[in-house]
């Protein structure tokens, strides 16, 4: 299982290609709406993607509570584990 | 039991599209006047969906009014005489009446004589459905010349005081004639429906809530937009390619991509997924018209061809999907 510092690599390359945010500015305090500007239907693209690539589900419902990076690296990491 | 045998009846293999007709009303909506009742911003409002503009139809302008408009323009293009349609579908989820149907005024109001009505109810899926029940119709011997419409008045049902739908829909009809032809020019249908994600798009309130209730709210749709953007783009792109797949083509075969005008986003994502190459023409409608749901895709094909971004002989990757959730999608040559 990927750690906490691979997921977080790995979320900032997903983010980085969906929406164009330099991979550098994904850090696990950075919230995406407010931070790096990721909408609604950009974060159902990053969901999948990592969903996709960390081999884990993250159903809609879960997905609003997902307001940081570091939501995000944590809830993946629980999920695969 | 006289055990007679029943005549059988077969029609013509093929089928095709022979012409289209678009209408769109005249009043054009901006988006600072959907504004004007939510919180939010003309650049909000094209960030997340790409639309700038959207037709309402007037009060008095009904369904049946936009649809014979599209398919007297739909036959002239065809060059089909209304006595020569001896079949009549429209798809439509704002038809107001109950019953009777759209489809049986249409016939009569196109001089049609007096051919088979029905209207189906699969939301932006109707033309492709439509289309469907047309191709077979023909192939069974039950019809020679089908007028296959999507409709809608979506204003009726939205609630121009609800942010995540007031600014999606618009209003207007598309009709395409078809009939037999010498070679396959509808391919085959992949299609089918998701009824454990009905509360995904849904008019709020049922009727008989206002029989109960003359004070309830007056319906309008509701819509998960998270929910119904991952399904279009992920399953819906799976659903595309396995209709090329089984019209016997790749994405290197195709003209054009027109997929319902259901959001920019979605169509962006889904080209991604699906890998168009640069040379497929993608509509993009939605951006003058909005979300149309069941005219969509014939709108959409009308003004590709108005504009000569296809044409005659091209082919053309149509899919649907919206609420129930349903979904279609078939190849077709180009009118």
């Amino acid at each position: 299982m990927a750690d906490q510092q691979e997921i977080l690599s790995g979320l900032a390359e997903i983010v980085n290609e969906v929406a164009g945010v330099p991979v550098d500015s994904v850090q696990l305090d950075k919230a995406f709406t407010d931070d790096l500007d990721i909408d609604s239907l950009s974060m159902v693209e990053v969901v999948v993607a990592a969903e996709e690539k960390f081999g884990v589900k993250i159903p809609d419902d879960d997905v609003k509570d997902l307001r940081t990076v570091g939501d995000a690296v944590t809830y993946i990491a629980q999920a695969g584990a | 039991m006289s055990g007679a045998a029943l005549a059988p009846r077969r029609g013509a293999e093929y089928s095709r599209i022979l012409g289209i007709g678009a209408y769109r009303p005249s009043r054009v909506v901006t988006n600072d006047e959907i504004c004007e009742h939510i919180d939010s911003s003309d650049e909000w409002i094209r960030e997340r969906s790409g639309i700038i503009t959207r037709h309402f139809a007037a009060a008095d302008e009904s369904v049946v009014d936009m649809a014979a408009a599209a398919s007297e323009k739909a036959l002239a293009s065809a060059g089909i005489s209304a006595d020569q349609v001896d079949a009549v579908i429209v798809g439509t989820v704002t038809h107001l009446w109950q019953t009777p149907s759209a489809a049986a005024e249409l016939a009569f109001r196109l001089g049609a004589g007096t051919p088979a009505a029905f209207d189906i109810s699969a939301a932006c899926a109707g033309f492709s459905y439509g289309l469907t029940i047309a191709q077979d119709l023909i192939r069974g011997g039950s019809a020679t010349c089908v007028v296959v419409v999507g409709v809608e008045k979506l204003s009726d049902l939205t609630d121009p005081t609800d942010r995540s739908t007031a600014f999606i829909f618009g209003d207007g009809a598309g009709a395409a004639v078809v009939g037999a032809s010498d070679s396959p020019g509808i391919g085959p249908v992949v299609w089918g429906s998701d009824g454990s994600q009905t509360e995904a798009i849904i008019q709020d309130t049922p009727w008989d809530v206002l029989r109960d209730d003359p004070t309830h709210k007056f319906p309008s749709l509701r819509m998960s937009g998270q929910q119904v953007f991952r399904w279009a783009v992920y399953e819906m792109a799976k659903v595309a390619q396995e209709a090329l797949d089984v019209a016997g083509i790749t994405v290197d075969d195709l003209d054009a991509f027109i997929p319902h005008q259901a959001n920019m986003r979605i169509t962006d994502a889904m080209m991604k997924k699906l890998a168009l190459p640069e040379s497929v023409v993608v509509a993009r409608d939605i951006a003058e018209t909005g979300n149309t749901s069941a005219a969509s895709i014939p709108l959409a094909m009308g003004r590709m061809l108005e504009e000569g971004q296809i044409k005659s002989g091209d082919v053309a990757l149509l899919i649907g999907f919206g609420a129930g959730l349903v979904y279609s999608a078939q190849v077709v040559v180009v009118p």
